[in-house]
């Protein structure tokens, strides 16, 4: 079990990705990669969550980012939601549970899955702005974003901000600067319960199945992982104590899925739309072809000067600019 | 002697009224018949309207399909373009606003409507005699009219609410994304209305110099919108003389 929290400081080359790893890239396409990185997963336990924001704390400072100071409404929340500058925000549930009457505070680390099959990257038009790594990482690359927001739409976890300072779209990056060069991301590493644990997604899913088997033992009959399949699994993973109902968790959906709205957007409706557009253009040519272009007669000149005549309100033409007979 | 007898037309001659002529028409009598279709600030509407339309298609399609990114290009970028566009649709948005001021009432539909468009075989192939005269706007013409109105309004309703830097924090991301698609499905259909547009301007010739100097030729007028010219001849322009006639 070689789980990345302490890795060591040397690098590991054999996690080391790059452009070359790439096996989407958004509104374009990369050749096969030549290798296959092993798939990686951040599993966030929110069962030993205490609820620290060490993580949030690790992120900004790892990313370099300041959040604003905000307003305290009486929740633990803070900021109230995800930001361009906070790429993981810990979300906050007072739940009772019906069964026992028991108070149950629900803590939920939100932010990118890193969905296998990412709805941002399906909606984004700019070349390259998002990508996917062989490992799983999705990632923004911020330098070909055109803050359109497209991505906000095409998220079936509402993850993306736009930023208002340069109008570009922000996101947890699964610390890809950190894991090309064998680290794990720094949530994972601040953690002080070891709630949020990285390693490859088949350590993780060993990892959690461990921890299920721990909480069910405890009394937690419905604990499982959330890696959930509508989006082909995610490369980061949740052990809940009631798998069973994941919306419990501020939210976090059920069943995701990229919505059919963008589906039928970014499938029928661009493809059928170009060939549309072309069909009307080409019917014109076929058209013209065929018919000709559609002449004004002599015979046509002749009645319009015989029905205008003797026309009462027919104002005479400007003299000057009568043509010469 | 009437038209019908003179001219071997067996169509009927229609009634018209003062009301078939908007406030720019003027008949011009001389050597050739010159008939003023849209006043100066018609046709300065009119190309501001196009323009901003050309500019909204391009940079529209360039983050419609990845294969015309390249479009973006043309306005300075892909942040450029995002940045634009819904201007270009402000513009678009106040200034078809105006044609639609001007030239809604003669696109009301009328009764020969329903025969004209029945008859669209006899349209496209040319064989304009075959059909029922038509006033100054015949029933393709107002469709066009009032599909670019309805879509318009579709185009800026949804627009405004996928405009990220300003709007779109308003909106649900579900209704973001009903308001994306319903966006992108108005805006094919918008260039489809807009490619026959300008095709119909050009086939049918003698069209386009309506909206570049203003006027048609009385031989035109007689041809494609006979109705019209009737009303014209018979209401003409001069205010004082209508109520000679009729």
């Amino acid at each position: 079990m070689t789980i990345n929290v302490n890795p060591p400081v040397a690098p590991d080359t054999t996690m080391q990705m790059g452009p070359q790893d790439y096996i989407r890239r958004s509104a374009s396409s990369v050749p096969q990669p030549a290798r296959q990185l092993e798939p990686v997963a951040k599993l966030i336990d929110v069962s030993k969550c205490i609820g620290c924001k060490a993580c949030q704390s690790a992120c900004l400072e790892w990313n370099d980012l300041r959040e604003e100071v905000g307003i305290n409404v009486g929740v633990y929340d803070n900021p109230h939601d995800l930001t361009p500058n906070t790429f993981t925000l810990m979300r906050f549930t007072e739940w009772v549970n019906p069964e026992t009457d028991n108070l149950e505070w629900l803590i939920r680390k939100d932010g990118c899955m890193h969905c296998a099959d990412p709805g941002c990257l399906k909606a984004c038009p700019a070349p390259g702005a998002i990508v996917q790594y062989s490992n799983g990482v999705v990632d923004f690359v911020k330098e070909n974003c055109i803050g359109c927001g497209y991505c906000v739409k095409g998220c079936p976890f509402d993850i993306p901000r736009i930023s208002k300072v340069d109008n570009r779209s922000y996101k947890c990056t699964l610390c890809s600067d950190r894991i090309a060069v064998g680290q794990g991301p720094a949530c994972a590493k601040a953690c002080p319960t070891k709630a949020i644990v990285f390693g490859t997604k088949e350590e993780m899913k060993a990892h959690a199945a461990e921890r299920i088997e721990d909480l069910k033992s405890r009394g937690y009959d419905n604990a499982g992982l959330y890696d959930p399949p509508g989006v082909g699994g995610t490369h980061v993973m949740y052990v809940l104590h009631h798998a069973d109902k994941p919306s419990i968790y501020a939210g976090l959906p059920d069943n995701p899925r990229i919505s059919p709205l963008v589906e039928a957007w970014k499938g029928v409706t661009k493809y059928a739309g170009l060939a549309v557009m072309g069909m009307a253009a080409a019917a014109s040519v076929f058209h013209i072809a065929i018919a000709g272009r559609n002449r004004v007669t002599v015979e046509d000149d002749e009645e319009a000067r015989r029905l205008t005549g003797t026309a009462p309100g027919a104002a005479p033409l400007d003299p000057d600019k009568e043509p010469l007979s | 002697m009437s038209d019908s007898t003179l001219h071997g037309h067996n169509r009927p001659i229609p009634e018209v009224s003062k009301a078939d002529i908007d406030r720019g028409d003027r008949l011009h009598v001389g050597r050739e018949v010159v008939v003023d279709r849209y006043t100066k600030w018609a046709r300065i509407n009119h190309w501001i309207t196009a323009v901003s339309l050309i500019l909204l298609a391009l940079s529209g399609l360039a983050l419609f399909h990845p294969s015309l990114f390249w479009l973006t290009a043309l306005f300075g970028g892909g942040q450029m373009t995002r940045m634009l566009h819904p201007w270009f649709g402000v513009v678009l948005f106040f200034s078809f606003f105006g044609l639609f001021i001007r030239f809604w009432r003669l696109n009301l539909p009328k009764r020969e409507d329903v025969q004209w468009a029945s008859q669209i075989g006899d349209v496209l192939s040319n064989q304009e005699e075959k059909l029922p005269e038509v006033g100054k706007y015949n029933a393709g013409q107002k469709a066009v009219f009032w599909s670019m109105s309805v879509l318009i309004m579709v185009l800026i309703a949804s627009g405004l609410g996928i405009w990220e830097e300003y709007f779109s924090q308003y909106l649900t991301v579900e209704q973001l994304r009903v308001a994306m698609l319903i966006h992108s499905i108005a805006a094919v259909v918008i260039i489809c209305v807009w490619i026959i547009h300008v095709y119909a301007a050009f086939w049918v010739e003698g069209t386009l110099r309506a909206m570049t100097r203003g006027n048609v030729s009385g031989g035109w007028a007689w041809r494609h919108h006979r109705k019209w010219l009737r009303a014209l001849a018979t209401y003409g322009k001069r205010d004082d003389q209508t109520d000679r006639k009729n």
